[in-house]
């Protein structure tokens, strides 16, 4: 391959995974994202915040391709996304994993098959070798291995979830792209959910790009976090970062009651 | 011939205690190669008393290549070999344990003798015919009971509902419907006229158009159309409304989905089948009157004095009365599929088709049994 990948769990700070630049996106007359600027380096976590319907869906549609964009740069990896040929589109297809809100399992598909999908689109390996990393999937996201024969119809919301994320893994992407994993999970599910991106990062060197609303995602396990407001992005950087900011919306999201509490029950973490 | 970048791995010493040093991409992408090279280095390392898998040098690992590696490995010490793996660091260790070999015991499904399987089916399929047959009874009875107690309590008729979806099934469908029933009666008349020729008898095409139309092709053809145009909607969508728990939540409010989703439908139906059938008819007739003038050279005025003679009120109204029994049907076999719908995307394509055939079938049924019932009544 042209472009030989880093190896797992060796960062590289100054590179950059994701750079978002200038990117506008509307609907119709209403403008979503006006200008929006962000960097992703290569390796770390980071969280996506902003209320709702500010538009962190919709951008990371954009730097998916799913939603068109009136203008501005993304480039993933370098390459810039609105260039490529097909065959490079196919490639970055194997490079990065999403895992979308409600999962967006195919219903018709066992979960096995489900993990096999994107192995067998692209692949040219045995069914014997297939099977044997759909379980593993299984097993590095804590599914039961017989879950891999149910449909999605048949699990829980948490096993749906871990069972996407299986999927988003099943090509070793370098980046994956969570949207709102924790949501609609218990506290100790969403706990566990946070730990086990934690340790798929480590191990598997990945670029974790997370939409969330969750604090205590944001505060155990991101590197960074980016906050999005009016369209653009109005803070980068850690928790303590942004901790500091003035702006309105930032000061009352972290510095809620709910907010409050969760600082309250990490001491570790108040002095950074 | 070796993937640029690809898995490989070049072994040193010899005899006893050998090494074997894993160089370039051992990823995923490179798929066949990648599940190739593992089994190379199984089959390479056979009849050594010590291997170690050197990874030292590799350029790039993730799960997939410490899968195939450690598969390998556990191979080998399965053959006897004391295999170990030599890590470069920290990170490749963490890897490798975490994609450690291990065995997948799952107990597939297990599937019986064709034979048996056959038989199987086919006692599935007969239950199921039964069980359809016992569930659209139920069903039917209880669309009754909740059009009794909607009459008794007429705000619970959901007008609203009734006039918007007469207007999705016979306005919107209006179109098509009269089209599709002109062309079948330009159709008939130019064959009723081409064959009767031969025996001079052109002038009973009309006769043929006319009872033909009037008693079986309009009534059929529309309820045909509706079938596959509304009957497949209904279904489509309880079904999906079934999926996302919006019947559910229907129950959980305490209103009854059959009163609420059902009932409006089925009465919209049965409502325009017989406005659609006459529109039909008239739009057949028409269709026969211009293919009679222009290819049978029989004029307006005395098709209209023929089609007077050789029909009466009760062809017309042969084909009416049967309309509503039809939509009756098509209404019923739609709701109890889309109900019928499970979880999954397939599903709802499954009950769909299901939905439009059973209801075409059923119409035709429906369509013998009166044919057979005003013949016994002589009417």
């Amino acid at each position: 391959m042209s472009d030989p990948r880093p190896s797992p769990a060796v960062n590289a700070p100054q590179e950059l995974a994701i750079r978002v630049r200038d990117v506008v996106v509307g609907f119709g007359s209403k403008l979503v994202l006006k200008g929006l600027d962000l960097d992703v380096r290569r390796g770390e976590v980071l969280g996506f915040v902003g209320g709702s319907g500010t538009g962190k869906s919709v951008l990371t549609r954009a730097i998916l391709g799913l939603v068109p964009k009136r203008g501005g740069v993304i480039e993933v990896f370098g390459q810039n996304l609105d260039e490529l040929s097909q065959a490079q589109a196919r490639r970055m297809g194997q490079r990065w994993g999403v895992l979308f809100q409600h999962g967006a399992l195919f219903s018709g598909l066992t979960v096995g098959q489900n993990i096999q999908v994107p192995m067998r689109e692209y692949l040219d390996i045995s069914q014997e070798l297939m099977d044997e990393l759909a379980f593993l999937k299984l097993d590095l996201v804590g599914l039961p291995r017989d879950a891999a024969f149910k449909y999605p119809s048949e699990l829980s919301g948490g096993m749906i979830k871990r069972a996407a994320l299986a999927r988003a893994l099943a090509l070793d992407p370098e980046i994956v792209f969570l949207d709102e994993p924790t949501s609609g999970l218990d506290p100790i599910g969403a706990a566990d959910f946070d730990e086990l991106i934690a340790t798929l990062q480590r191990t598997l060197g990945l670029t974790v790009y997370m939409v969330t609303h969750d604090l205590d995602s944001l505060y155990s396990i991101c590197d960074r976090i980016a906050a999005l407001a009016d369209g653009k992005i109005i803070a980068t950087g850690t928790v303590e970062d942004l901790l500091a900011s003035d702006h309105p919306w930032l000061r009352s999201y972290f510095h809620g009651a709910r907010s409050r509490q969760v600082m309250a029950s990490r001491p570790a973490m108040a002095g950074g | 011939m070796r993937e640029a970048g690809g898995p490989y791995f070049d072994s040193a010493g010899q005899g006893a205690a050998r090494a074997f040093v894993l160089a370039g991409e051992w990823t995923i992408e490179h798929g066949a190669a990648l599940e190739e090279a593992g089994a190379a280095l199984a089959r390479a390392g056979q009849g050594a008393q010590s291997l170690a898998l050197d990874l030292s040098s590799v350029a790039a690992l993730d799960t997939a290549g410490a899968w195939v590696i450690d598969k390998a490995r556990s191979q080998l010490a399965a053959a006897g070999v004391n295999a170990s793996v030599r890590h470069r660091d920290a990170s490749q260790a963490l890897l490798m344990k975490e994609a450690e070999f291990r065995t997948f015991e799952i107990a597939l499904p297990a599937s019986g003798s064709p034979a048996k399987e056959l038989l199987s089916d086919v006692g599935e399929s007969v239950y199921s015919a039964w069980r359809d047959f016992v569930g659209g009874i139920s069903f039917l009875g209880q669309v009754v009971y909740t059009l009794f107690r909607a009459l008794l309590q007429p705000t619970r008729l959901r007008f609203t509902s009734i006039v918007y979806h007469i207007e999705n099934f016979a306005f919107r469908g209006l179109p098509i419907i009269a089209l599709i029933n002109f062309l079948v009666g330009c159709i008939v008349a130019q064959q009723g006229i081409f064959q009767l020729q031969q025996f001079g008898a052109t002038a009973f095409a009309v006769d043929l158009i006319g009872i033909l139309v009037l008693r079986e092709l309009a009534v059929l053809l529309t309820a045909i159309m509706i079938a596959g145009r509304s009957g497949s909607a209904i279904t489509a969508e309880l079904g999906s409304m079934k999926m996302r728990e919006e019947i559910d939540a229907l129950r959980v409010m305490g209103l009854d989905p059959i009163e609420v989703l059902v009932l409006p439908r089925i009465l919209a139906l049965i409502i325009s089948l017989p406005l659609l059938t006459f529109l039909a008819d008239i739009s057949a007739l028409f269709g026969g009157l211009l293919v009679a003038w222009s290819y049978g050279d029989i004029s307006p005025e005395v098709f209209m004095a023929r089609l007077k003679s050789a029909i009466a009120f009760n062809t017309f109204m042969v084909g009416i009365i049967k309309a509503p029994f039809m939509a009756l049907v098509i209404g019923m076999i739609a709701s109890i599929e889309g109900f019928g719908v499970q979880g999954s995307a397939e599903s709802l394509g499954r009950q769909v088709t299901a939905s439009v055939v059973k209801a075409i079938f059923m119409v035709i049924v429906v369509d013998g049994l009166f044919a057979m019932f005003f013949a016994a009544i002589n009417y």
